[in-house]
């Protein structure tokens, strides 16, 4: 069998235990490759437990960029003895094994076709450190400074990366580099010449950002106006509202008071969270809640309201894999139809689908000034992969002379000059009525906000034909919001194709390396990318002009499928599902496979191999 | 506000307020609740006291969850907004409203139902918070708009209409909220309004959680013989521990009060509570001795009226998340986005 042999094209995986410290170092030899010019996709696979279990970390380095999972491995750092026989099953044949060798292991625990990179890693923190903290933490950076020598990198680079990183505690800056040499010496003097997998300088990185989603989406809704949060911690959402108090740290505390221009609570469940959400938006605060799938299925009533009393809300959901607690640390895309349709009677919310971290922070700005224009709920459909795991993506975007779209609030001085006040009231035309902020007026624009029927000017009403009108202006109302989200993306393929296939959200990294693949094997796919729910005319002009329709999502259900059919009144037949829910984030090899197993052409099979 | 209010026409011999407004502009519509309900009678409190503090009513927001008291709102206040929630919400909707405009005073409506069962977790958070609000429980014992079922705050043993007996142990939502840590916890009755008012004066002074605990019989359901929430069971077992005062901040007490029978409070608003004690041992400082005493006289089986207990110095909500004294709800973008140059600085940060 021959050693794998790749430069810049490859996918090491760290088999690690939860809590063992490994997560940094694993970070760090992700960032030394990109520093080198070379993209990564790196993502977290992790147990829900704080310390013990299996956790993995993959780095898929990629010259052309591909930033999804490919699937496979090259080289596995197998650190936990209770996953081996696993990961080691996992490597693809020739492919690298580094394993700590200070204890003999039997032959037979090892595969033939692979390459071993034996390090005696627990005998050099043995000798080097006598505190076994130190010994367990330290054993990580040193399989980095081995992969650094084995893969060709740049030891500068990587050693620069280290002193940036404890900038802040700089006496820990000289044991982590020697950490590193430990492993770097050890590899050059046992280990020279062994490794096929090689990262070359490059410059395909360029102004790049590397970022997780709720980071970015936590800044989004600072740079979006958000002044109120409440919460709940649930996984894989926490991480966004403590990325939001961070930034709010750091940005909105008045420097000459030294108080806080934003409101953070941790609420005692989900459905407070949204209470809150909702007391601050209807008071004119831009308000939001962060949550998860269990999260949803709780303030689904509070859903409801916020549609039906015409509230503004923004809720971001970190989806993760469900049903019921489900698998709280893996990925799927499982949420979307209890989002749209959430709460009990006819209800209906705005979804946006971010690809990335960089448009969660574009989508999470956009969706308050969405909410208040609506006057409604609007859910940003996250998942565990875009949330959790740090992305390449293009830097972040802000217009200079961006302002916030506060939607239609009347005013004192209206309401004094005599304009007509009904909150229920359609005047423009695009089923949007106009809101009124408490406080505002001492003797005009007061009303009674209630979930319960309602005339056009709020009034309590059991009345058959005034309900009916309400609810047939909140369906004109969705209409509007059609105009206003994010119109899909379209890539065409390289030649005219009857096929198309429509995708959303964190599926977009795997689905471009997908497309691209068979269209250089002459499968031709054009491709929708959906950014948002209500679907606008570009969906449905889309699937008219081509035969058969992929839909790849990651759920069982093939729920984004549904709701267009649902509600494009478009024939299922129509439609190919290629699903992918196994809590892993779908990857390219697993698109062009399906595809070519349901086309069943010749070329589709030569991309699939 | 630079809004002067015109008055409504009214009787020229209405009083007017200091803003120019009569008692019946602090009314609102037509009440729907039985005739003769204890709600009504807490609603009517709710406008004198709102008259008699000079509250421009605009600056009032209600909030109420599912219920007939929750349905109040709607009869008082008429130019306040009101936001009728869902079960049990009340609380965490009005939470988020007073973090999104500390300016408003926030009035809680809420029943027993409301706030013992279903909203029991969220009356019980709202009060650890400090949220700066007057929580009014109107509180019956019983579900009167689904006909009569026993709600959490009936007593044990207490008949239903139709002749059933609670066996559950009762919940006693002034002892909860001590225990909570509300800073100001009352518990009164719908028929006494010479107690009510003040003590309403008194809970929209207070700068924190100010809870009011008031028996509310339901005529329909829940004011029979067997009935501890009827209006006779509770004008028989009364027993209240104080007689209140509320005197305006501007009007300083110098004298006026008698040393040892007499307590002053202070509140942050520099309002003063003036409380004849009824009780020479009660002491309405001390939680602790709060909590021993209701227990001990629900014990005896009265039901003790009057201020249990106030802290007029405890920090609300406000004051524990450090926010600007300004309203977060009216900020923009030149106080709120950081800008498109910072923005290069953070994209540099993840590089």
């Amino acid at each position: 069998m021959q050693p794998i042999s790749a430069v810049n094209d490859f996918v090491v995986k760290f088999a690690n235990v939860n809590g063992s410290g490994s997560a940094s170092a694993n970070e760090l030899f992700a960032r030394s490759v990109l520093r080198m010019g070379v993209p990564v996709a790196s993502r977290n696979i992790f147990p829900s437990n704080i310390q013990g279990l299996p956790t993995w970390y993959e780095v898929r380095v990629s010259g052309d960029g591909w930033l999804g999972r490919r699937g496979g491995v090259d080289l596995m750092v197998a650190m936990n003895p209770q996953t081996w026989d696993k990961d080691l099953a996992e490597i693809d044949k020739g492919g690298y094994l580094l394993y700590d060798s200070t204890k003999p292991i039997p032959a037979s625990r090892f595969r033939k076709d692979l390459t071993l990179l034996p390090v005696p890693l627990t005998d050099i923190c043995n000798h080097a450190y006598s505190d076994p903290r130190q010994r367990q933490l330290f054993k990580n950076i040193i399989y980095v400074g081995v992969l650094v020598f084995a893969l060709d990198m740049d030891l500068a680079a990587v050693k620069w990366l280290i002193a940036e990183q404890f900038e802040s505690k700089k006496k820990l800056i000289a044991p982590n580099l020697q950490a590193l040499d430990f492993g770097y010496d050890y590899a050059r003097e046992h280990l020279l010449g062994i490794c096929g997998l090689k990262v070359k300088r490059q410059d395909k990185v360029g102004d790049r950002i590397f970022i997780g989603g709720n980071d970015a989406a936590g800044l989004g809704a600072v740079y979006g106006g958000a002044t109120v949060c409440a919460w709940y911690p649930i996984t894989p959402s926490t991480s966004l509202a403590e990325a939001f108090t961070k930034h709010c740290k750091r940005f909105r505390v008045d420097p000459a008071t030294k108080k806080n221009k934003f409101a953070i609570l941790q609420a005692e469940d989900e459905i407070a969270a949204i209470g809150m959400v909702l007391g601050a938006n209807w008071n004119g605060a831009r308000a939001f809640t962060a949550t998860s799938g269990p999260g949803i299925s709780l303030m689904q009533e509070l859903f409801g309201f916020s549609y039906y009393a015409e509230i503004p809300a923004v809720v971001f959901d970190i989806q993760r894999g469900g049903p019921s607690t489900g698998m709280p640390t893996r990925t799927q895309q499982s949420d979307l139809m209890l989002a749209a349709y959430s709460g009990h009677g006819d209800t209906k919310h705005v979804l946006l689908f971010p690809e990335d971290p960089r448009e969660a922070f574009e989508f999470a700005a956009a969706a308050f000034d969405l909410a208040e224009r609506l006057q409604t709920l609007v859910l940003v459909m996250m998942d565990l992969d875009i949330g959790m795991n740090d992305w390449l993506c293009k830097p972040l975007a802000w217009d200079k002379d961006r302002k916030y779209d506060r939607g239609k609030v009347m005013t004192a001085e209206e309401l004094e000059a005599g304009k007509e006040f009904g909150r229920y009231l359609d005047v423009d035309g695009d089923a949007i009525p106009y809101r009124t902020l408490p406080g505002t007026h001492p003797t005009k624009g007061a009303y009674f906000t209630r979930g319960s029927s309602h005339d056009r000017y709020a009034r309590y009403s059991e009345d058959g034909g005034v309900y009916v009108e309400v609810m047939q202006r909140l369906l004109q109302k969705f209409e509007t919001a059609k105009s206003l989200v994010p119109k899909p993306v379209l890539h065409k393929a390289k030649e005219p194709a009857k096929f198309g296939a429509i995708y959303f959200g964190s599926t977009s990294a795997a689905m471009g390396e997908a497309l691209a693949a068979l269209d250089d094997h002459g499968l031709h796919i054009d491709a929708l990318r959906v950014r948002a729910f209500p679907f606008s005319e570009e969906v449905v002009e889309f699937i008219n002009a081509h035969e058969q329709i992929f839909v790849v999502e990651q759920n069982r259900d093939a729920q984004l499928q549904k709701m267009i059919v649902n509600e494009c009144a478009i024939d299922p037949a129509r439609f190919i599902s290629i699903l992918h829910y196994d809590g892993t984030p779908v990857t390219a090899r697993f698109i062009i496979k399906a595809i070519a197993d349901r086309v069943n052409v010749g070329k589709a099979r030569e991309a699939a191999e | 506000m630079t809004y002067i209010a015109k008055p409504k026409l009214h009787h020229p011999g209405l009083p007017t307020n200091k803003l120019g407004f009569t008692r019946r502009d602090y009314e609102g519509r037509i009440s729907t609740l039985c005739a003769g309900c204890g709600h009504d009678s807490i609603s009517a409190a709710l406008v004198q006291a709102c008259f008699e503090l000079d509250i421009a009513p605009h600056r009032v927001a209600k909030l109420s969850g599912i219920g007939c008291s929750s349905k109040t709102p709607d009869y008082f206040l008429g130019q306040s907004h009101g936001f009728n929630s869902v079960h049990g919400r009340m609380p965490s909707v009005l939470t988020g409203a007073s973090m999104a405009n500390r300016d408003l005073i926030y009035l809680g409506v809420s029943g027993d139902g409301d706030s013992a069962s279903i909203g029991f977790g969220q009356f019980a958070h709202c009060m650890r918070r400090g949220v700066n609000m007057v929580y009014i429980c109107e509180n019956n014992g019983v579900y009167g708009l689904t006909k009569g079922q026993f709600s959490a705050t009936a007593d044990k043993g207490s008949k239903a209409k139709g002749g059933a007996v609670n066996s559950d142990s009762a919940i006693d939502l002034a002892s909860l909220a001590l225990l909570m840590g509300a800073s100001f916890v009352a518990r009164s009755f719908s028929g006494d309004k010479k107690q009510l008012v003040p003590l309403i004066k008194a809970a929209i002074a207070h700068k924190g959680s100010a809870v009011l605990d008031v028996i509310s019989p339901c005529v329909t359901f829940n004011n029979h013989a067997g009935s501890t929430k009827s209006f006779d069971f509770v004008r028989d077992h009364n027993e209240a521990v104080n007689k209140l005062d509320f005197v305006p901040p501007e009007k300083e007490i110098t004298v006026d009060y008698e040393p040892g029978t007499t307590e002053v409070v202070r509140q942050h608003d520099g309002s003063f509570l003036k409380l004849a004690k009824l009780h020479s041992d009660y002491d309405p400082s001390d939680r602790v001795a709060a909590l021993t005493y209701l227990q001990e006289r629900a014990a005896a089986g009265e039901v003790v009226t009057g201020l249990l207990y106030i802290d007029a110095t405890a920090p609300d909500l406000h004051e524990h998340l450090g926010t600007v004294d300004a309203p977060l709800n009216r900020m923009n973008e030149k106080e709120l986005c950081p800008g498109a140059d910072m923005l290069e600085t953070i994209n540099a940060e993840y590089r």
